[in-house]
């Protein structure tokens, strides 16, 4: 009983780990920007595949380390796209990554095939912790520690330096930071790919629990939309609790009935709303 | 005198101006299964693009009239298919009974979610139509025994409509004459979309249209003359899934066949595109826009079964970049200028 608690408990923080990763750079992105990447979950995809090709040169250890950054690099070339939409309709946004989303699926199609691939991890990851709970092994754990140290950078960083004090005053009034002399336009670019960023680790890190196909974030972007609904428009902090609070929810939902695991995400999600219009850590003001 | 004879021939050349393009549209909407299988066409494909093409102006009413974003109407859609099919399976073998059932179902469920999501506005509102559209999607795709999961729903077929002692037979597939096999239902379609595009006509000519199309241009001056901003959208939205869930039931009608990925945010995407591409502030943009975007779909799909996705995703980039006033907006531009 309490190794199944213990298990669905571990399942849940990893599966919340990812969402959390994923929405975190989906919320950079639309609170600086306004704009909802769908393409999210296929920068996630492509930090996977580029972490496959590079970890044949340096290994794990190096890919892990490179392939976010090559992702990033991409993510910058998108954004300089996005430019062109930003004063419009929103609707215009949301197509263009729409758009793009079904390029850099198909050109990773294209590349990579559609079979799902396989990346070697190092045996030391591969390792379970203990012989009673086999099932955790240290990449559950390598993953969670490395998680929670990257949220804890990008908020010290948000918090503490001049760029992400920047980001967070633009979230609230960017017309007013732009006025103030900053480079908006670079600011965007920047946070853009800081979102990419994020979505590349993740791909890395998701390496060592699915194969790797054109198509596996696509199960991680609505989690991450919902996270961000639960959470609350505008907050980062909430954002961070909505994602862990849905990843732990569907594993243990899974546990008892399979099925449901992604319905009752939803249930929560409209709970949410009916009770708390602005989700659980909304700014007040925002829509 | 003369200025007023040529004020009057003026009002008169506007008049045919604006009834000329929809004579030629019901002309060629009439006459489909002669001329579209000359080019290569079938009926099934021309029912294909009404019944999208039903769907992007129900969507349009909210998106080009209204001025909101909806990503989620695929729910509503599908929610209609489903909604007719199951009719159709399991209670009555009756279409009209099926459509009436799958028109409610879409459409109230969109009047329900429309009460929690119409507090938002902008990205956020398009967020949580999506949000709440994807609960659908996974329904289906989950309950295998009900829905029949991930492969769709089969085992209905569209069923004869009885109406007195007439009996409209929409399920026969032979050709007759000079019309095309399939032409039974692809007119049984044209009639259906005719009757939604005629009260969309009217609703939008109507005082409530207007009252929208004043929220669209400046949200803030309509609420401050009193009118009820959120009621309003409210109701524009649950409108509008009334009409993309009519064009669910026809879809499940059509293919005999109901599956998911209608219901998935992807479809919501296209019904986007096929409004923006045809022009969303104007009436017919999305039945041109469904028309063109439908075809090079099912050509590209069918010539590039590898690459189709990759092209598609181009063309939507291009769309976006280089046409946002779609195909009519800008037709209606150069005869402005």
């Amino acid at each position: 009983m309490l190794t199944s608690i213990i298990y669905n408990v571990a399942n849940g923080l990893m599966l919340g780990a990812f969402y959390v990763l994923m929405a975190l750079g989906l919320s950079l992105i639309l609170n600086l920007s306004n704009v909802i990447n769908f393409a999210h979950g296929n920068f996630l995809a492509l930090g996977a595949y580029l972490a496959l090709e590079l970890s044949k040169v340096m290994g794990f250890w190096g890919a892990l380390l490179i392939a976010p950054l090559l992702t990033a690099l991409i993510g910058v070339l998108v954004e300089l796209l996005m430019r062109f939409v930003y004063r419009r309709d929103p609707v215009y946004s949301l197509l263009l990554t729409f758009g793009l989303a079904f390029v850099m699926q198909g050109a990773m199609l294209w590349w990579w095939g559609p079979s799902p691939q396989a990346m070697e991890m190092p045996d030391i990851l591969n390792a379970p912790i203990s012989a009673e709970l086999f099932f955790v092994n240290w990449y559950r754990i390598f993953t969670v520690v490395v998680v929670i140290a990257t949220v804890i950078g990008v908020f010290a960083f948000l918090r503490h330096t001049r760029v992400g004090l920047r980001i967070r005053a633009g979230t609230l009034d960017l017309d007013t930071v732009s006025a103030l002399g900053v480079n908006v336009k670079l600011l965007r670019t920047f946070n853009f790919t800081v979102g990419c960023l994020l979505a590349g680790l993740s791909g890395v890190l998701l390496t060592g629990k699915n194969g790797i196909s054109p198509n596996m974030g696509d199960d991680y972007l609505m989690p991450s939309f919902i996270a961000i609904i639960v959470g609350g428009a505008g907050s980062l902090t909430g954002t961070l609790f909505g994602g862990l609070l849905i990843g732990i929810t569907a594993a243990v939902t899974g546990a008892i009935y399979a099925p449901a695991s992604e319905v009752v995400i939803f249930v929560m999600m409209i709970l949410v709303l009916l009770t708390r219009p602005r989700g659980l850590m909304g700014e007040e003001g925002m829509l | 005198m003369s200025s007023v004879i040529a004020a009057t021939a003026s009002v008169q050349r506007s008049a045919q101006r604006r009834w000329l393009p929809v004579a030629v549209i019901w002309l060629a909407l009439v006459t489909v299964p002669v001329w579209f299988p000359l080019l290569g066409g079938y009926n099934a494909l021309a029912g294909s693009v009404l019944v999208f093409g039903l769907a992007a102006m129900g969507l349009n009413l909210l998106l080009g009239f209204t001025g909101v974003l909806s990503f989620g109407h695929a729910a509503y859609f599908g929610l209609g298919a489903y909604g007719a099919g199951l009719m159709l399976k399991y209670v009555a073998a009756s279409t009209p009974l099926a459509m009436l059932a799958g028109t409610l179902f879409g459409g109230l469920a969109g009047t329900l979610f429309g009460l929690v999501i119409v507090r938002r506005r902008g990205v956020y509102f398009a967020m949580c139509t999506i949000a709440f559209g994807q609960i659908f999607y996974y329904i289906a795709y989950k309950w295998n025994d009900f829905t029949g999961g991930f492969d769709g729903l089969r085992g209905f077929h569209r069923e004869p409509i009885g109406i007195g002692a007439l009996t409209l037979d929409i399920t026969d597939e032979q050709p007759f004459l000079f019309l095309s096999e399939g032409f039974r239902f692809y007119y049984f379609t044209l009639a259906m979309f005719t009757i939604a595009v005629v009260l969309m006509g009217l609703l939008v000519r109507s005082p409530f249209g207007r009252t929208l199309r004043a929220i669209r241009e400046n949200e803030r001056r309509a609420r401050f003359l009193g009118i009820p901003v959120e009621r309003h959208i409210w109701l524009s939205f649950s409108v509008s899934c009334f009409f993309t869930a009519l064009a669910g039931t026809l879809y499940a009608l059509l293919n005999n066949f109901a599956d998911p990925l209608a219901l998935h945010y992807t479809q919501s995407g296209y019904f986007v595109i096929m409004a923006v591409l045809g022009g969303m502030r104007s009436f017919w943009g999305p039945l041109l826009g469904a028309a063109v975007f439908w075809v090079l779909k099912d050509f590209l799909s069918s010539a590039l079964p590898e690459e189709w996705m990759a092209f598609l995703g181009v063309i939507f980039v291009l769309a976006v970049l280089f046409f946002p006033r779609g195909m009519l907006g800008m037709l209606k531009r150069r005869s402005a200028e």
